[in-house]
């Protein structure tokens, strides 16, 4: 098995880096482009980048900022948010995606998965799944659905999905650690990677997410603090948590 | 030094380029007369070679490893180059070195992440589902081929231009051999 993975990951409206606590009262961390160079310099396994207005105000995902941050990486970098067809996908892997997150669009029309998986491969394919109490929320988390984290993930690997990009809704910004029994559930009923999301506070609750899941998205914890990734790095070795040596 | 990348209408291929230029190579649409020719690594198996036949790219890498000028493949560009794969419900290659492409069956799929080549000595960014089966295998990680030589081809499975200063160091190392052949 590859090293489990440390991804950054950018929540960007308006062209700015933005966090909230349970995906509200979204606050100004930063510019994408900056922080961006910066996560890829300083190790980072992989970079994500989720335009979170996208959907909510009907546009399609701001390419030509992708374009400005994919031209400062080294690292692999994901991009979701409004893509809504393979058209849309293939714009963001022109601009320099190498995998494209769906989410809402994919929701309302599945078959999109297999699509983009016939087109770009399954291993560009992510499916990210906003959920609540165990449930499948759309739209940046604003429509409930009556799909299970776990019946949908199955659904979405079975259509050609190859990543699972799994955030809970209840521990999103709270930093009290990801939740554990959610992601485990759907890391066990699928045999595609998961990337566990929402809760990050302390090296131990990293640890506790790649015991369950490939790899860990980190966001307010490491925006503060530049210096973050490279201290939580080396702590998760000495607590024997096999991640990738990137000094 | 002069780089040409096949482009077949698919992927990421500006990640590619972006990594030749830092290293000072100059990109240019040529792929016959281009000092490397880059064969790029993702999307799916069919559509691929579709993109590459249409484009009559799979002619002038013949001509170029048959007068032994260099040819890198990345991910998919690697398996694309073997007799077959099993991609697609099995797909005839571009045959330009022996063995075939087949599905992982261990661990998740697709194999996403950073991994350990022998005798690289160094991590490298993974991201298949299918992996090679070919004599000419040069480096491995975890039991998976990581790199493959045939006269002028090198192929890797990694992503070379994904895998930061270790990435770099490698794509610069071919370009040197480019500069300077190993004598065969």
């Amino acid at each position: 098995m590859p090293y489990p993975r440390l991804i950054p990951c950018l929540d960007v409206a308006d062209g700015r880096v933005v966090k909230g606590v349970r995906f509200q009262g979204l606050r100004d961390v930063g510019d994408p482009v900056e922080l961006g160079a910066s996560y890829s310099e300083s190790g980072a396994d992989e970079l994500v980048f989720l335009d979170v207005t996208a959907t909510l105000e009907r546009r399609s995902t701001l390419v030509g900022l992708v374009r400005r941050v994919a031209a400062r990486l080294q690292i692999p970098f994901t991009v979701g948010g409004g893509v809504r067809s393979a058209g849309d996908a293939e714009s963001l892997l022109e601009a320099g995606a190498d995998k494209v997150a769906v989410n809402s669009a994919a929701l309302a029309r599945p078959e999109l998965l297999t699509e983009l998986a016939e087109k770009l491969g399954s291993q560009a394919v992510v499916v990210a799944i906003d959920a609540e109490g165990g449930l499948v929320r759309s739209h940046a988390g604003t429509r409930g659905t009556p799909r299970t984290a776990v019946a949908w993930a199955e659904e979405a690997e079975q259509r050609g999905a190859g990543e699972i990009l799994l955030t809970s809704i209840d521990a999103d910004g709270t930093r009290a650690g990801y939740d554990l029994e959610l992601t485990r559930a759907v890391a066990d009923a699928v045999t595609v990677p998961v990337i566990a999301s929402g809760g990050a506070g302390t090296t131990a609750h990293v640890a506790d997410a790649l015991e369950v899941a490939q790899a860990a998205l980190l966001a307010s914890i490491l925006h503060e603090d530049a210096a973050r990734l490279g201290r939580l790095r080396r702590e998760l070795l000495e607590l024997g948590v096999a991640v990738r040596d990137a000094a | 030094m002069k780089v040409a990348i096949c482009e077949y209408g698919a992927g990421n291929v500006r990640s590619i380029e972006l990594a030749f230029r830092r290293l000072g190579a100059e990109l240019v649409d040529d792929v016959a007369r281009a000092d490397l020719a880059v064969l790029p690594g993702v999307g799916a198996a069919r559509t691929a070679l579709a993109g590459l036949r249409a484009r009559g790219h799979d002619a002038a890498l013949r001509e170029r490893l048959a007068a032994g000028r260099a040819v890198l493949g990345i991910c998919l560009g690697l398996q694309l180059a073997l007799e077959g794969t099993d991609e697609d419900g099995g797909t005839e290659g571009l045959g330009l070195l022996e063995g075939r492409a087949v599905r992982l069956r261990e661990g998740r799929v697709p194999r996403l992440g950073w991994a350990d080549v022998e005798p690289l000595g160094s991590s490298f960014y993974f991201a298949h589902s299918y992996a090679c089966e070919t004599p000419h295998a040069t480096a491995w990680s975890e039991g998976i081929v990581a790199e493959a030589r045939a006269g002028s081809f090198v192929g890797v499975q990694f992503h070379p231009e994904k895998s930061g200063a270790a990435g770099a160091r490698y794509l610069e190392r071919v370009l040197e051999e480019v500069r300077c052949p190993i004598p065969v």
